[in-house]
C-alpha cells in the first residue's frame, strides 16, 4: 500500500515536470559513444585500415559540434523566450577572435616576418607597437577570460537598452542583424588591429601542442564534445527549473508575467548573456579547429542561417537544435562538394518549407510519432495533443 | 546670481530633515491602511493624442470593501486599470496605495509585487505551461531571475496551489495544458493566479464575458467571498452580474466619476439617468 | 584593305562637307593633308610645330583631329600612315573610326596599328588650340568652357584671341569671363597701385581655379612690395576660400541628399508592405535587384534605343517585380498571417533563392547597364559646384515615386481598403474589406515600387546579385526610424539618414560613418521604439 503511494506521487512529480526536452539524454550518450569512437579509430587504427577516421573527419565532426553548441545557443533564446536573434553570430565570432588573438600571439617570432613582439598583420601594416587591447592575449586564461566577457558584456549592454525599452519582435531581431553587421563593418577595417580583411591566420599551436598533430585534434574534439554536453545539461537545468518556465511564460505572455511581479527584463537580460556566453565558447572551440578566423564570420548570412538549423531541429528542445545543425551543416558539405550552385537553393527552400509546414521542425515530427506510439501502449489522452495551438502564441512577438 | 540661489534651493531640499532621500526608502513595505483606506486616486488625468481618457479623476478605495466599476465604453475604466498597475503614466494627479505608498513612483512589476493583482479583460493565461504551473509561478514569493533558477516548491507553497486547485474547480486538470482549457476554465485560471499571489488589492476586468449563467454565479460567490480578506474591483458591463455582488457602486463618465452608492442609489441618480438614457428622460 | 591606301588627304577633302571653311578655301587643303602625312614620323618637337600649323591651315575642322590626338586615341595605320582614331569595345576589340567624318571602320590588330604619342607640353598646346577654336567658332558653350581655360595661360597672343571674341558679340556670360581675364593680366602686368586693387577686386570671390592660384602666388611672391596688394589679395582669398566652402557644404548637402533619395525608394516599398501588413519582407532587397536586371535585360533587347530604355525600364521593372511580390505573397506568406518571426525567416530563404537563381540564369558577375546620354555628364553650377545628372534625376525621380504613393494612398480605392486594413486589420474585414486581395496587392505594390528604386539604382551602382542585399538593413532603419505605417516619416527618416551619413564621412571615413549611423540608430530606437512619427492612441498599443 505504502509502495503504491509512493509510486503515485512520484508519477505526480513526474507529470507536473515533463516538459519538452527531458528525458533527452540519450543525446549526451549517443554524442559521447561517436566522438570517442572517431578518437579511438583515429588515433589507435592504422590510416590504411577501412575503420580509420581520417583527421580531416574528425575537424569537420568538431566544427559540427561547435555549430551545434551556437545553435543551442539561439535555441535558448529563440525557441523558449521567443527573442529571434539574427546576430548570435557576432557573439560567436568575439570569442573566435579572443581565442584567435591567443593562438596570433602563441605564433611568436615563427611568423613570416619574424618579429616576436607584433603579429605579421601588424608589421606588415607598419604598426610599431602592440595595441592596448592585445597585451595579456599571450596568456591563456586571460584570453578566455577576455573571450567570454568581451561577448558577454556586449550581450548585457545591448539587451539590457533593447530589452528595457520594450523593443521586442521583429525589431529585435532586425536590429540583432544590425549589431552584427555593424561589427562585420568594423572588423574590416586595418585600424581596429584585428587583421582586417584577412583576420586571424597561420595559428602553431594552442597551449604548447601542435595544432596540425593528430592528437590535438583529437583532443580539441573531444574537448568540444564535453563543453557541449556540459552547456546542454546546464541549459536543461536552466529550461525546466521554475527560472525556465517564467521564460516560457515570458515568451507566450509577457504582459501576464509582469502583472505577476517578474522583472520580464531582467529575464531576458540574463538569458541572452547566457545565451551570448555559449555562443562565445562555441566561438573559441571553433577558430583553432579551422585554424582561421575573420570578419566574414560576422556576416548576417552566417547568423541567420544558424536560426534555420534550429528551425529545423525543432525549436524550443535543446536537442532539436544540435540535431538540427548536424543535420545541415552535414547536407551543406555534401551539397557544396556535390553541386555548390543548388546548396543556397536547398537553403533558401529549407527556410520556406520549414517554417510553412514545419513550424515544430524534426522534432516535433519526432514527439508526435513518440506520442502516438505511447498513447496506443496506454491509451492516454496526452497534453501534446494541443500543441499545434501553440505555435501562434509562442510567435507573438 | 539666481543659479546660485537656485542651487541653494535644490540642496535645501535635498537636506532637509522630514523627508527620506528616494534611495533610502526601502523597495518592498506592508501597505499601510491605518486610515482604512487602500487606494487613493486624487485629479488624475491622461489623454491620448488630445482624447481624455481620464478627466481629473477622483476615486478612493476601502480596505476590504468590493467596489464596482460601471460606465459606458471609453468612459476611462481600463486606463484607469492601466494607471494604478502602471503599465499607463499619467499626466498629473497622484495615487496611493494606503497610507505609505506612491503608485506612480512604481512600474508594473513592482506594484505587483506590492500586493496589487489584476486580471485582464481577455484571459490571459500561460498556455504552453499546465495548470499546476501557471498557479505555481503565480505564487507569492521573491520574483528574482536567482530565485527562480534555485527555487524548489515547499510543501506549504503545494499546499497552497492545491487549495486555489479546488477554489477554482480545476483540481482535475491540473495536469492539462492552460491553452487547452476552455475559454470559462481560463477565466477561473487566471481569477485562481491572482488568488494564488494574495495581493491585497485585485483588479478584476470583465470577470464573466464568455461564462455561463452557472459559472458567472459561481464567480459571483467567489468574489463576494474574497471581499474583507482581500479588496476587490470589479470592471463589468453585465448588470444583472453588478447587481448580484455590488455593495458600492461607482459610476465612471467621459474619464471622471458620475456618481457612487449602492447600486439602487446609483440607478436612480438623476445625472446616471440622463446620461444613460438621454437628455429628455 | 585596299581602300585604306587612299591618302588621307583625299579622304578629308572628300568627305568634307561642303559648307566648310576647308572646302571653301582649297588652297590650304593640300596643305593640310601633307602636314597631316608627317604626323606619323614625326618627333614630338615636331608635331607641336605640326599642331600649330594645321590650327593655321585648317582651322575649326581640325578640331576632331585634336580632340582624339589629346584623348590619346589617335593611332596611324602602319602600311599606309593613314591616321585614324581608335577606342576599345567592352570585348576589348580596337575599333576605328575616320577622324574627320565618324565613320566607322573595321577593327584592328593592334600589331597594325602605331600610336601617336603626346606629352603634356603637347597636351596643354592641343587644349589651346581646342579652345582658341571653340572661342572663335563654336557654340554658346563652347565659348564659355573657351574662355575659362584660357584663363590657364593669359599669353599675349590668347588675349588677342579674346578681343576679337569680343568685338565678334560674345554672351553677357563669356563677356564676363573676358572681363575677369582683363583683370588677371591687369594685376600681373600693371605697375599702377590703383588699377591693381581694382583688378583684386574683379577677382575678389571668383571661384575659378586661376584666380585662385594667382592669388596665391601673389601672396607667396618676395618680390612684391606692395603691402597694399598683397592685404587685398589675402582678403579675396578669403573671400574665395569661404566661398569654397560653403560650396563644398552644398556638396556634401547634395550627396546626401542623393544617397537619401536612394535609401527613400529602397525604404518606401517596406514601409508599405510593413506599415499595412506588419511583415518584414526580407526579400525586398532582391526585388530590387529584380528591377535592375530588369533594366539591363531591356538595355539588351533594344540596344539600338538606350535613351528610352529607362523610360521602359520603370513600367518593366515595376510588373516584375510587383508580380513575383503577388507571387511571393500568395505562396508564402499568406501562410504565415500573423507569424511575423517566420514570415521573416521565409522571405529570407526566398532572397536566398533569387539570388542563387540571378546567379545561375545571367552570371555571378556584375552587368553593364548603359547610362543614357541624357543621364550622364552634370549640370555646371560653377567651377567648384556641379550637380551630376544622375543624381539629380534620381533625386527627382524619388520624389516622384513618393508622390505618386501618396496620392495612390490618399485618393484610389486601394488606398483607402490598403489604409482601413493597416488601422484595423480585423474591422475592415468585418466591414467587407477583401483583406486578402488587398494584402496581395499591398505587398505587390510595395514590391512593384523596390523594383523601380531597382532601375534607379541601376544607374548608380553595379548591377549583380548581391546588389539588393545591402539595402535591407539600410531601408529597414529608415522605416523604423520614420515610424512604421508613415510615409512621411520614411522620407524624412530617408534624407535625414542619407545627409547624416555623408556629413560625417569626411570626419570619419566611410566605414566608420556607417557604423556611427547604425549606432546612433539602435540607440535611437530604444529611446523612441516607435519611430520620429510614431502612430498614438490606444490603437497602436
Amino acid at each position: 500500500m505504502n509502495t503504491l503511494s509512493a509510486l503515485r506521487s512520484f508519477g505526480q512529480w513526474f507529470a507536473e515536470f515533463r516538459q519538452p526536452g527531458r528525458g533527452s539524454s540519450w543525446l549526451v550518450g549517443i554524442l559521447l559513444l561517436v566522438t570517442l569512437t572517431m578518437s579511438a579509430a583515429n588515433l589507435l587504427l592504422p590510416a590504411d585500415s577501412p575503420l580509420y577516421v581520417s583527421t580531416y573527419t574528425i575537424t569537420l565532426m568538431g566544427k559540427y559540434l561547435c555549430f551545434a553548441m551556437l545553435a543551442m545557443a539561439v535555441d535558448i533564446i529563440w525557441g523558449y523566450c521567443g527573442i529571434l536573434s539574427l546576430g548570435h553570430g557576432a557573439f560567436f565570432a568575439l570569442g573566435g577572435y579572443g581565442m584567435g588573438m591567443y593562438l596570433m600571439r602563441q605564433i611568436g617570432d615563427r611568423g613570416v616576418y619574424g618579429n616576436a613582439d607584433l603579429p605579421d598583420f601588424m608589421v606588415f601594416l607598419n604598426w610599431q607597437e602592440l595595441p592596448w587591447f592585445w597585451f595579456g592575449m599571450d596568456q591563456f586564461w586571460f584570453a578566455v577570460l577576455m573571450a567570454l566577457l568581451v561577448p558577454g558584456l556586449l550581450a548585457f549592454g545591448f539587451g539590457w537598452l533593447a530589452f528595457r525599452s520594450r523593443v521586442t519582435g521583429v525589431y529585435l531581431s532586425i536590429m540583432t542583424q544590425a549589431l552584427t553587421y555593424a561589427l562585420m563593418l568594423a572588423f574590416f577595417r586595418n585600424e581596429m588591429g584585428f587583421g582586417g580583411n584577412n583576420g586571424l591566420t597561420d595559428f602553431k599551436d594552442i597551449l604548447g601542442f601542435d595544432l596540425q598533430a593528430d592528437g590535438t585534434r583529437v583532443a580539441l574534439l573531444l574537448a568540444t564534445t564535453l563543453l557541449l554536453v556540459l552547456a546542454f545539461l546546464s541549459s536543461r537545468a536552466i529550461v525546466q527549473s521554475r527560472l525556465g518556465r517564467v521564460i516560457v511564460a515570458v515568451r507566450d505572455a509577457e504582459a501576464r508575467a509582469r502583472f505577476l511581479g517578474y522583472r520580464t527584463e531582467h529575464y531576458k537580460v540574463w538569458l541572452f548573456v547566457y545565451s551570448a556566453l555559449i555562443a562565445a565558447v562555441a566561438g573559441m572551440l571553433y577558430v583553432p579547429q579551422v585554424g582561421i578566423i575573420n570578419p566574414g564570420e560576422f556576416s548576417p548570412l552566417n547568423s541567420i542561417e544558424v536560426v534555420v538549423w534550429v528551425a529545423v531541429g525543432g525549436r524550443g528542445t535543446l536537442y532539436g537544435a544540435i540535431v538540427g545543425a548536424l543535420l545541415v551543416n552535414y547536407a551543406k558539405t555534401r551539397f557544396t562538394a556535390l553541386m555548390p550552385d543548388a546548396w543556397l537553393f536547398a537553403l533558401g527552400a529549407l527556410f520556406v518549407i520549414v517554417t510553412v509546414y514545419l513550424p515544430r521542425g524534426l522534432a516535433g515530427i519526432f514527439e508526435r510519432f513518440a506520442v502516438g506510439m505511447r498513447r496506443e501502449k496506454h491509451g492516454e489522452k496526452s497534453w501534446r495533443e494541443n500543441s499545434g495551438q501553440l505555435s501562434a502564441g509562442e510567435v507573438s512577438a | 546670481m539666481n543659479s546660485i540661489h537656485q542651487l541653494a534651493g535644490q540642496a535645501r531640499e535635498v537636506m532637509r530633515r522630514d523627508t527620506t532621500w528616494p534611495f533610502l526608502i526601502p523597495r518592498r513595505r506592508m501597505v499601510d491602511v491605518s486610515k482604512d483606506i487602500i487606494l487613493y486616486l486624487e485629479d488624475l488625468n491622461v489623454s491620448f493624442d488630445g482624447f481624455r481618457a481620464l478627466n481629473n479623476l477622483n476615486l478612493y478605495v476601502n480596505d476590504g470593501e468590493l467596489r464596482c466599476l460601471i460606465g459606458a465604453n471609453g468612459a476611462g475604466k481600463t486606463t484607469l486599470m492601466d494607471v494604478i498597475t502602471g503599465k499607463t503614466r499619467c499626466d498629473s494627479g497622484s495615487a496611493w496605495f494606503g497610507q505609505n505608498i506612491d503608485l506612480l513612483a512604481h512600474d508594473e512589476a513592482e506594484i505587483a509585487q506590492l500586493g496589487i493583482g489584476r486580471k485582464f479583460q481577455k484571459p490571459t493565461v500561460f498556455e504552453a505551461h499546465t495548470v499546476f504551473h501557471n498557479l505555481e509561478l503565480s505564487l507569492r514569493c521573491g520574483k528574482g531571475v536567482w530565485r527562480a533558477l534555485t527555487a524548489r516548491l515547499s510543501g506549504s507553497e503545494r499546499d497552497r496551489i492545491d487549495e486555489v486547485l479546488s477554489i477554482i474547480g480545476l483540481e482535475s486538470s491540473r495536469h492539462q495544458l492552460a491553452g487547452a482549457l476552455s475559454h470559462g476554465q481560463k477565466q477561473w485560471l487566471e481569477i485562481g493566479m491572482l488568488l494564488a499571489a494574495e495581493p491585497r488589492l485585485l483588479l478584476v476586468d470583465e470577470p464573466v464575458a464568455g461564462m455561463t449563467a452557472e459559472e458567472a454565479e459561481r464567480t459571483a460567490e467567489l468574489l463576494t467571498s474574497l471581499a474583507g480578506k482581500h479588496t476587490v474591483i470589479v470592471v463589468e458591463h453585465d448588470m444583472e452580474f453588478v447587481r448580484s455582488i455590488a455593495r458600492t457602486v461607482t459610476v465612471l463618465h467621459q474619464g471622471s466619476v458620475l456618481a457612487e452608492g449602492t447600486m439602487d442609489q446609483v440607478q436612480n441618480n438623476r445625472d446616471v439617468v440622463e446620461v444613460y438614457l438621454g437628455e429628455g428622460a | 584593305m585596299k581602300f585604306l591606301l587612299h591618302s588621307l588627304w583625299l579622304v578629308a577633302a572628300l568627305l568634307l562637307p561642303a559648307g566648310s571653311p576647308l572646302a571653301q578655301t582649297p588652297p590650304t587643303a593640300p596643305a593640310v593633308g601633307e602636314l597631316l602625312q608627317q604626323i606619323p614620323n614625326a618627333s614630338l618637337k615636331k608635331t607641336g610645330e605640326l599642331v600649330q600649323q594645321l590650327e593655321q591651315a585648317g582651322g575649326a575642322e581640325m578640331r576632331p583631329l585634336f580632340e582624339a590626338m589629346l584623348a590619346g586615341e589617335l593611332y596611324a595605320v602602319k602600311e599606309s600612315d593613314k591616321l585614324v582614331a581608335v577606342t576599345k569595345d567592352r570585348a576589348g576589340r580596337l575599333v576605328g573610326r575616320e577622324i574627320f567624318n565618324d565613320r566607322k571602320l573595321a577593327a584592328f590588330a593592334s600589331r597594325d596599328l602605331k600610336k601617336i604619342r603626346v606629352n603634356n607640353r603637347l597636351r596643354s598646346q592641343l587644349r589651346d588650340a581646342i579652345a582658341r577654336i571653340d572661342l572663335l567658332h563654336g557654340s554658346e558653350e563652347q565659348q564659355h568652357a573657351a574662355v575659362l581655360s584660357i584663363l590657364d595661360d593669359l599669353s599675349s597672343q590668347n588675349m588677342r584671341l579674346l578681343r576679337s571674341a569680343e568685338t565678334a558679340g560674345a554672351s553677357a556670360q563669356v563677356q564676363e569671363v573676358i572681363a575677369l581675364a582683363d583683370a588677371m593680366v591687369q594685376l600681373r602686368d600693371s605697375r599702377v597701385l590703383e588699377e591693381r586693387l581694382a583688378a583684386i577686386e574683379i577677382m575678389s570671390g571668383r571661384l575659378e581655379a586661376p584666380v585662385r592660384n594667382q592669388l596665391q602666388r601673389l601672396l607667396n611672391d618676395d618680390g612684391e612690395q606692395e603691402v597694399a596688394v598683397k592685404a587685398a589679395a589675402q582678403k579675396a582669398l578669403d573671400k574665395i576660400a569661404g566661398r569654397v566652402e560653403f560650396y563644398g557644404q552644398m556638396e556634401q548637402l547634395f550627396f546626401g541628399l542623393s544617397l537619401g533619395s536612394v535609401l527613400l525608394l529602397a525604404a518606401i516599398g517596406l514601409a508599405i508592405t510593413f506599415g499595412v501588413m506588419g511583415v518584414i519582407n526580407m526579400a525586398h532587397g532582391e526585388m530590387i535587384m529584380l528591377g535592375a536586371y530588369t533594366t539591363y535585360v531591356i538595355q539588351q533587347l533594344m540596344p539600338g534605343a538606350i535613351e528610352y530604355s529607362l523610360l521602359l525600364a520603370v513600367p518593366a521593372a515595376f510588373l516584375v517585380s510587383g508580380g513575383v511580390g503577388v507571387l511571393i505573397e500568395r505562396g508564402v506568406i499568406r501562410h504565415l498571417q500573423g507569424r511575423p518571426l517566420e514570415t521573416l525567416l521565409a522571405t529570407f530563404g526566398l532572397s536566398l533563392i533569387l539570388q542563387q537563381a540571378v546567379r545561375s540564369i545571367f552570371s555571378p558577375l556584375n552587368m553593364q547597364v548603359v547610362t543614357p546620354g541624357w543621364m550622364s555628364g552634370s549640370l555646371v553650377i560653377n567651377p567648384v559646384f556641379s550637380l551630376t545628372y544622375n543624381r539629380l534625376y534620381i533625386l527627382l525621380f524619388a520624389l516622384a515615386v513618393f508622390a505618386a504613393l501618396v496620392a495612390i494612398l490618399k485618393k484610389s480605392s486601394l488606398g483607402l481598403n490598403v489604409r482601413a486594413v493597416s488601422q484595423n486589420r480585423d474591422m475592415a474585414k468585418a466591414m467587407g474589406v477583401r483583406t486578402e486581395l488587398v494584402d496581395a496587392m499591398t505587398f505587390g505594390l510595395g514590391s512593384g515600387i523596390a523594383g523601380v528604386a531597382g532601375v534607379a539604382l541601376s544607374q548608380l551602382t553595379n548591377v549583380g546579385p548581391n546588389l539588393g542585399q545591402s539595402y535591407i538593413i539600410d531601408s529597414f532603419m529608415v522605416v523604423v526610424f520614420g515610424g512604421v505605417g508613415n510615409l512621411l516619416g520614411t522620407l524624412v527618416g530617408g534624407f535625414s539618414l542619407g545627409v547624416a551619413n555623408k556629413f560625417l564621412e569626411p570626419a570619419t571615413g566611410a566605414v566608420l560613418a556607417n557604423i556611427i549611423v547604425l549606432v546612433c540608430l539602435i540607440l535611437f530606437i530604444q529611446k523612441r521604439p516607435k519611430g520620429l512619427f510614431p502612430q498614438r492612441g490606444r490603437a497602436a498599443e
